[in-house]
């Protein structure tokens, strides 16, 4: 991979926890500047909101939340399997972790699909005959939901690669940091939805 | 003896053959100090283009009228030699190439925490470079919205604005990656009996920096994205007919950019705190005061970003608090300045040049600072907002602070570097005609932007002739010295004499090792058991 052998005989496991923590932290950051413009905009149109929210499926929201918290416990069982040796059973979860954040998107899919279909997507003429805290709470929907959408691709790939090094045991019981670095991303991901969950399909 | 022997024979880290050659030995070398030069030559290249655009402004204003260019080439102008100079060189500038290079060796490491990464954030570097400036050569002209972005203009105006935002966006990426880096680096890999106090000062700043670049990047970055949200599909969050709030756009770029001001300073107080020191042959007076300050200027750097936005509307207590809270952030500078002038008290000093650009660092930062409480001041920043004081001022302090500590910083340690000494005589020549020509392309901005010149216009009526006249002339100068200065280096890096180990008889670990370093920097992990700038 690089020029200099040394390098790689370099292994600190705190060393690449703490990292990715403080990468967590960044992205926790990044969804933090949108969650302000949704503070900002939900105190000055109360109503709009509320009217809005009402368009989403609540029960769409309901079975994905429970899918990715289910995702984030097979995940977190991986990690345990890892430590015990089990390869067959790590690889196992982690593809079911993978398999369920799938399910999660092909809702997503049908869930946005309904609602381009419906004339309700940002710029859409329907939409923009609306009031303006609905185009904003749309435009937050779409702009906050479709961001997490792309962290949980990223978290597929992620997860994927490591179940790669899984299967070259290249990460065994003595030496699975980036699989817990790899749950850690998930668990981001799945907390965002928590929060995002409740803001625009629950409090109307 | 048999120790020194081999370490002769060892090859340094500029001739080291490893499996790639030729220039892939060196874009896809994961060594600290390749991956510093790396960033040292992209940001000379990209340096060199901005500033000979921020000349052809100059030029532009030397008469009142349409001299060399017409409005709208002024305008692009401007926003490429922000774009440019802010988030491609003084943002990431000290800490991407010194930090790179002199973290781990400071701290007596092998390398940093993550060299993949490390390397990895060179190439997204070039990356966002790359897409940032690719906004000149296609679409509907450049852009023309400074380097700020301003909402509702940078989504209405009909010139190429995306590559230029998204450029800004992937940037920030590299500037993660580093702090990251650095963050561990200094938490793991501290060479054993190095506790955090006894730590150097320049791996200190480092680490105020890294914290306020992990912290506060991500935020522009997502308000970036909301801006080519916008300018795509037409989101609304900042445009004032789909329900949206402009001011809103304000208040989210500057929570990023005005701790990025820090980030700019910080490792350029690092750079001076470490060159007076070695050669005023003295302990750095107040070492814990210069840590505290670093620390708290990183922490109330990130509430003060509502003076960028005094005339943009806001509450009366904002005003106020925003305006109290700026003059706090002045006092641990000022803490960092009287440690510095202490420490020069009663010292045998030895004046080479990087010493020579610390003292002009000081001279030109207490201007810029003082300045800056002049904005920071609600009724004097009504009167001078968006004028040519302001850029004055932001230029004493951005390339006065920052820009002479990267050229110090260069001179300081360019023998440990390249292994070669630089001619000291033309070196300090050319720091003569620049300061010369710094001070006199800025110094009459203040006066203009006082008596009424705005920023950012290619036009002024008559009686702002004279200083104009003046400060173009300045600008004039001041490249001929930064010419003298560059080529004087480049010059060096073949033909200079041959440097030893501690040229400037410093304390710090680097100069312990060889010039330049070996692959390794240290054949044994040293021990430390004194404090950074032991003299007695």
């Amino acid at each position: 991979m690089n020029n200099s052998a040394h390098i790689d005989e370099h292994r600190d496991d705190e060393g690449a926890k703490t990292g990715m923590w403080i990468f967590i932290f960044t992205e926790l950051l990044l969804f933090g500047g949108l969650f302000i413009v949704y503070s900002v905009y939900r105190y000055l149109n109360p109503a709009a909101f509320h009217l809005a929210a009402e368009e989403l499926d609540t029960f769409i929201g309901t079975v994905n939340t429970v899918i990715l918290l289910v995702s984030s416990m097979t995940i977190a069982m991986s990690i345990s399997a890892i430590q015990y040796k089990n390869k067959k059973l790590t690889l196992l979860l982690m593809g079911i972790t993978i398999f369920l954040a799938l399910v999660f998107m092909v809702n997503k899919y049908f869930e946005w699909s309904g609602k381009i279909a419906h004339g309700i997507y940002p710029g859409s003429p329907t939409l923009m005959e609306a009031s303006q805290g609905e185009i904003l709470f749309f435009g937050l929907y779409y702009a906050m939901t479709g961001l997490h959408a792309l962290h949980i691709v990223i978290g597929v790939a992620f997860i994927a690669y490591v179940m790669r090094m899984v299967v070259k045991d290249e990460v065994q019981h003595d030496n699975f940091t980036i699989l817990e670095n790899s749950g850690l991303y998930w668990h981001l991901v799945d907390l965002i939805w928590i929060f995002l969950f409740p803001l625009f399909y629950l409090i109307t | 003896m048999s120790d020194t022997v081999i370490r002769n024979h060892e090859p340094n880290y500029l001739e080291y053959q490893g499996r790639y050659k030729g220039i892939f030995a060196w874009i896809f070398s994961t060594d600290h100090k390749r991956i510093g030069l790396l960033y040292l030559y992209s940001m000379l290249v990209l340096f060199s283009i901005a500033a000979i655009l921020g000349l052809l402004m100059k030029i532009e204003l030397i008469a009142p009228g349409k001299t060399i260019m017409d409005a709208q080439t002024y305008n692009s102008f401007f926003t490429l030699h922000g774009i440019t100079m802010i988030f491609l060189i003084v943002v990431p500038g000290l800490p991407a190439v010194f930090g790179n290079f002199f973290l781990p060796l400071m701290i007596g490491a092998k390398d940093v925490a993550f060299p993949k990464l490390n390397l990895l954030s060179w190439w997204i570097y070039i990356l966002g470079a790359a897409v940032a400036l690719s906004a000149q050569f296609f679409g509907d002209g450049p852009p023309d919205t400074g380097w700020t972005f301003y909402a509702p203009y940078s989504f209405r105006t009909g010139t190429n604005m995306l590559p230029a935002v998204t450029g800004a966006f992937i940037l920030g990426f590299s500037s993660i990656a580093t702090g990251i880096n650095f963050i561990v680096t200094m938490h793991r890999m501290r060479a054993p009996g190095m506790t955090w106090m006894k730590m150097p000062l320049f791996p200190w700043a480092l680490y105020g920096t890294s914290w306020i670049q992990v912290l506060a990047t991500p935020i522009v970055g997502v308000t970036l994205l909301m801006i080519v949200l916008e300018r795509t599909m037409q989101i609304g969050f900042f445009d004032p007919a789909l329900g949206g709030d402009p001011i809103l756009y304000q208040h989210l770029f500057w929570i990023y950019s005005h701790p990025a001001v820090y980030i700019m300073i910080l490792p350029a107080m690092g750079v001076i705190s470490e060159i007076i020191p070695t050669f005023a042959r003295k302990t750095i007076f107040g070492y814990k005061a210069i840590v505290v300050s670093t620390l708290a200027i990183a922490f109330v750097g990130y509430f003060v970003w509502g003076h960028h936005m005094f005339t943009s509307g806001m509450s009366g207590t904002a005003l106020y608090t925003f305006s109290i809270l700026t003059f706090l952030v002045a006092i641990p500078s000022a803490i960092k300045i009287f440690n510095w002038v202490a420490t020069l008290h009663k010292a045998s000093i030895d004046i080479q040049t990087p010493f020579l650009w610390a003292l002009c660092f000081l001279f030109v930062f207490m201007i810029g600072g003082l300045s800056g409480m002049v904005l920071g001041a609600l009724s004097a920043n009504v009167h001078l907002h968006d004028t040519a004081f302001v850029v004055a001022h932001f230029h004493f302090i951005v390339f006065g602070g920052t820009g002479y500590a990267f050229f110090g910083a260069l001179h300081y340690w360019y023998p440990k570097m390249f292994g070669r000494m630089y001619d000291k005589g033309w070196a300090n020549i050319g720091l003569a005609v620049f300061f010369t020509g710094f001070n006199t392309l800025y110094l009459p901005m203040f006066y203009l932007g006082m008596i009424g010149m705005p920023r950012r216009y290619y036009d002024y009526v008559e009686e702002f002739h004279g200083p104009n006249i003046v400060s173009s002339f300045g600008a004039m100068l001041m490249i001929a010295g930064l010419v003298i200065i560059i080529t004087n280096l480049v010059r060096s890096a073949r033909k200079g004499e041959i440097a030893e180990a501690d040229p400037w008889k410093g304390k710090t670990l680097e100069w312990t090792v060889a010039s330049p370093p070996t692959l390794e920097n240290f054949a044994e992990i040293p021990v430390v058991t004194k404090l950074p700038y032991d003299y007695e």
